[in-house]
């Protein structure tokens, strides 16, 4: 006899799930689904990149690497980090391979959060934040951006909900799903509060490759002072097109990284070997692929953004990852039922906004990693779809 | 206008409309239009192709690489012969190359033997022309940047993921 029931840790029972999967699961009983709803890139990682991770197979690299992740893995991070976003790190010390940035995120959190503490989550977001939040015992406590103001975090949003139990910000831009990115100037604000209250931010900076228009991506840890206050988590997922090889890295402070090395170590041990010489060519050799893939989703960013508007629904234009995320509210249904109404009438599979947190709701995220044709089939879908409302 | 980027979109897909180049580029439609139509007269687009998959087709095709050496004529070099087999309309295309031979021609037909006859008959009695050497093609994995085989065809199995 065995109850599971009270066995079973009741603050991950009560954890609700993922408000995608319900889509997913209509989507996957269907024919001739057309989906504009997956967060991954549609190209294979490149060819060179591959070649690295079959080449340290036929040579029988397959062991263990040192937990942190090999060191020359972290030295070519290390200078990828301040090539491109001129923050710089000691890879000894201040860099940890993850298995994705998730895991980042999940030792972060854990290594940071006491019972009690609280952990300020702008939304929408991506959905694991409060989750993990919650897991590792702390309480989330939500910051709704607004569409006014392009869903990007103020200040003075900030300021308005840290108490003395605020231990952590998190700051997840370029943002899934609105596709908002933070200007210098906004996050300079943002970094005045963060040295007031003594606070820390776990920068997720996954898409950072991924900005459009003049201004590129500013990490939050170049800002003066906060490199102290951050742990910037980012990957190869999103940058190098590598989601299945599961591999990201925190970089942050001395005593919080050799403290999240400790937790790593005894939960994964090391992140895949394979994966870690793939990353070592990409981060050598892989600047030129993710400039020609940002360009590729450049190109349909505004396709997309072109037929959504035509469409007659708003749009703020997103400058960064691969998101749109129109506004349905012209429509009068809620997000939920506009996804189940297109799902089953036309065979396009989008996510409702709702999904990253309640602020979403009225919008969708839709993504833009497919192939043209594959867009332009959807948006004419969604165009016969509004027709008939 | 980005030139550069439009020819390129249009290589990969000579299909996108005005304004989808246009919503694509950030440019207007009209001056989409304009600059392909120049493109056009000035012979930078030199026409549009579908790419056919004729295996899959069912369709009987056979085609072959040709390499061919040649004595070069004293005022015209390669250009008179390279001008005399172009316009076979067997031909797909002709190429002057460095190394061992002078020009690779590929050619295409019905059958295998078609294309033999062909060399035997048109190219290899052309005045000047000292060897071939026929080369069929037996499976084409890749054309036009486009992958044919189906062992390697690009297949999407994203979407199974509950939070990305």
């Amino acid at each position: 006899m065995i109850d599971l029931d009270t066995l079973l840790n009741p603050t991950i029972k009560q954890i609700k799930p993922s408000g995608i999967r319900k889509y997913f699961d209509i989507a996957n009983e269907m024919e001739d689904v057309i989906s504009l709803s997956v967060g991954e890139p549609d190209f294979h990682t490149p060819w060179h990149i591959r070649e690295a991770g079959i080449e340290s197979l036929e040579k029988g690299r397959t062991r263990y690497t040192p937990n942190r992740g090999f060191a020359v893995l972290r030295e070519e991070i290390a200078k990828f980090i301040s090539r491109h976003y001129h923050v710089d790190y000691t890879p000894e010390t201040d860099i940890l391979v993850t298995v994705g940035g998730s895991e980042a995120i999940d030792l972060c959190m854990r290594c940071v959060l006491s019972p009690g503490d609280e952990v300020l989550i702008p939304q929408p977001s991506f959905v694991c934040y409060e989750p993990i939040a919650r897991m590792a015992g702390g309480v989330p406590v939500i910051i709704e951006t607004k569409p006014e103001n392009g869903f990007r975090l103020t200040a003075e949003e900030v300021e308005e909900k840290v108490t003395d139990k605020t231990k952590l910000l998190v700051l997840p831009y370029p943002n899934n799903p609105t596709g908002a990115v933070m200007r210098r100037g906004d996050l300079e604000a943002i970094a005045k509060v963060v040295e007031k209250h003594g606070l820390l931010v776990l920068s997720d900076e996954i898409y950072a490759s991924l900005t459009y228009g003049e201004e590129k991506h500013v990490s939050f840890a170049s800002l003066p002072g906060m490199r102290e206050h951050t742990v910037l988590v980012n990957g190869f997922s999103k940058s190098h097109s590598m989601t299945g090889w599961r591999l990201g890295y925190a970089a942050g402070p001395k005593g919080l990284i050799g403290l999240m090395t400790k937790l790593h170590q005894f939960a994964i041990m090391s992140a895949p070997t394979t994966s870690q010489y793939a990353a070592i060519e990409a981060m050598r050799n892989g600047d030129d692929d993710m400039e020609y893939m940002r360009g590729q989703y450049d190109l349909r960013r505004r396709l997309i953004l072109d037929g959504l508007n035509k469409l007659g629904l708003k749009c703020f234009e997103p400058e960064g990852a691969f998101y749109v995320f129109p506004s349905i509210k012209c429509t009068g249904l809620t997000s939920g039922e506009f996804c189940e109404k297109l799902i089953y009438s036309k065979h396009v599979a989008v996510v409702p906004g709702d999904a990253f947190g309640a602020c979403g709701e009225g919008f969708l995220r839709i993504s833009y990693c497919y192939s043209v044709k594959h867009i332009t089939e959807a948006l004419e879908r969604m165009e016969a779809f509004l027709k008939e409302l | 206008m980005a030139m550069e980027q439009l020819l390129e979109l249009l290589q990969d897909d000579a299909k996108l409309t005005d304004s989808q180049l246009a919503a694509m580029l950030g440019e207007s439609e009209e001056d989409v239009k304009k600059a392909i139509t120049r493109y056009e007269k000035d012979g930078v687009i030199k026409g549009y192709h579908a790419l056919i998959n004729w295996e899959r087709a069912g369709s009987q095709k056979a085609s072959a690489f040709i390499e061919l050496r040649i004595t070069p004529k004293k005022d015209t070099g390669f250009d008179e012969i390279a001008g005399r087999i172009l316009n076979f309309p067997e031909v797909e295309s002709v190429y002057l190359m460095s190394g061992g031979f002078d020009l690779a021609v590929t050619v295409s037909g019905r059958t295998m033997q078609d294309i033999a006859m062909f060399v035997a008959k048109r190219l290899s009695t052309i005045d000047g022309v000292l060897s071939t050497a026929t080369h069929f093609v037996l499976t084409k994995y890749k054309d036009g940047g486009v992958v044919f085989n189906s062992d390697y065809e690009e297949i999407d199995e994203r979407g199974s993921n509950l939070c990305d």
